[in-house]
């Protein structure tokens, strides 16, 4: 229920007063309300909860944990 | 995809792994409120990669679990009249109600219709001006804001045939009940990343203090639930107890801000009835006064239909975390995905259809015999 997917903004626009974008999750491309997310612009990644983005994906801050994460694997592979 | 594939990383994984078997040095209970977090932990067998000692109970972070067997009678009542057009997530049409449930509703001729997103409630109503548009607005802090835009934009756009069936949930609440139980034996959360995603993370600094309890929010994909398994392990080994974040890539301390206040604006706190646990003080939603008009239990008076839940069904325990969907006497034989007794067993992210799922091979031939 509260699933929720990251997809890449490929553009914005209006519909009746409400702002949407088409986001594409990995060749599958939706309409999404950008309501809640207005700052958000085309190439940034968001993430995406019943046709609603709900937050911007922090790339930055994913790239550095992912590094992290898998200097883990290198370490514990030393250890072993 | 990207932010999705790297994080089901095996090598990744077994490192974790690997770590939180170094830093475990005793046993501890560890509950994962959301049913989609406990869907990834049976899809990837990750209770069986981190070291015996460390069990992960499931909590009950699954809206169409906990909603009461009631408000399915009121949602079938409504479906079932001529002038309706109820539109609904998927998940909620095989939830058994008292008698019926809204799949049998839709196949004696009752237009009840699956949407993705409460907007296309919204479209339905401007299509169909002729018929009352009903949506049944359930679910978590997440789904809060999706479901107050659409009732924001129908009175925005003057639709008088929109109206909303409404059941939210609250989750500090739920862990403040379950905290505050004399059967409580779980010693860290990991929170619900989506919900933080929306509501941001300072509302649980309070219960980490109140019950000297850490709290981790987590995300969906294994090496997320495996990472916060770690935090949580490593704040219990060392004596700790605060908030942490291990979902960065989405969730902001203070939460989405934008959304927050147009659910503030249509919505309020309420006390709520749950199913399988009962009612929980100031743990959920409801439509605000000046938004009556979209109210569904008020337009079609509903408000006062009461049920009682079938006794044979452990959800309850479930939901609690006190018994596993395999401790339960009809799991697997009389209750199944197909024909399910409780919420647990229909909804793809409760408990008892995970296991099914995904454990069914370690059920013992004369059990289901």
């Amino acid at each position: 229920m509260c699933l929720a997917v990251p997809g890449k903004i490929t553009d914005l626009h209006d519909e009746g007063g409400v702002p949407m974008a088409r986001v594409d999750f990995g060749g599958i491309s939706r309409e999404v309300c950008m309501a809640y997310l207005p700052e958000a612009r085309p190439g940034e990644y968001v993430v995406v909860h019943v046709g609603f983005a709900i937050s911007q994906v922090d790339e930055e801050e994913a790239a550095r944990t992912l590094a992290d994460l898998r200097q883990l694997g290198v370490l514990s592979e030393l250890q072993e | 995809m990207k932010y999705i594939d790297e994080y089901r990383d095996e090598h990744i994984a077994q490192s974790l792994a690997a770590q939180i078997a170094r830093r475990t040095t005793r046993p501890w209970n560890l509950m994962e409120i959301c049913g989609g977090q406990t869907h990834t932990i049976m899809k990837y067998g990750l209770d069986e990669l981190i070291p015996a000692r460390i069990r992960l109970v499931h909590g009950p972070g699954c809206p169409v679990c906990v909603t009461p067997i009631e408000v399915v009678d009121k949602a079938i009542e409504i479906a079932s009249r001529a002038d309706v057009t109820f539109a609904s997530y998927g998940d909620m049409l095989r939830v058994p109600g008292s008698h019926s449930n809204l799949l049998r509703v839709k196949a004696a001729g009752g237009d009840v219709r699956i949407v993705y997103s409460p907007m296309e409630a919204v479209k339905l109503a401007r299509a169909l001006p002729e018929r009352q548009v009903v949506f049944f607005g359930i679910g978590f802090e997440t789904t809060a804001p999706p479901n107050a835009m659409a009732v924001w934009e129908a009175r925005r756009e003057g639709l008088d045939n929109f109206s909303m069936l409404v059941s939210h949930v609250l989750v500090p609440p739920a862990i403040r009940l379950l905290l505050g139980s004399p059967h409580n034996q779980v010693q860290g959360f990991i929170a619900p990343g989506h919900v933080c995603t929306v509501m941001g993370y300072w509302q649980y600094e309070t219960l980490c203090r109140d019950f000297h309890v850490p709290i981790v929010v987590g995300g969906f994909e294994p090496a997320d639930l495996l990472e916060a398994v770690d935090m949580l392990v490593a704040q219990l080994e060392e004596g700790r107890a605060v908030v942490e974040n291990q979902y960065v890539r989405s969730v902001r301390y203070e939460g989405n801000v934008v959304a927050q206040r147009i659910v503030e604006q249509v919505l309020e706190v309420c006390d709520r009835k749950w199913r399988g646990i009962g009612v929980i003080p100031q743990s959920g939603l409801r439509l605000r006064e000046e938004f009556a008009a979209y109210d569904a239990e008020r337009i079609f008076g509903v408000g006062e239909m009461t049920a009682e839940e079938p006794a044979e069904c452990i959800s309850a325990e479930v939901l609690q975390g006190l018994k596993r969907p395999t401790d339960c006497p009809v799991f697997g034989v009389a209750c199944t995905p197909e024909n399910p007794m409780g919420a647990p067993m229909v909804s793809a992210e409760g408990a008892c259809a995970a296991y099914y799922r995904y454990r069914r091979h370690s059920i013992q031939p004369s059990e289901v015999a």
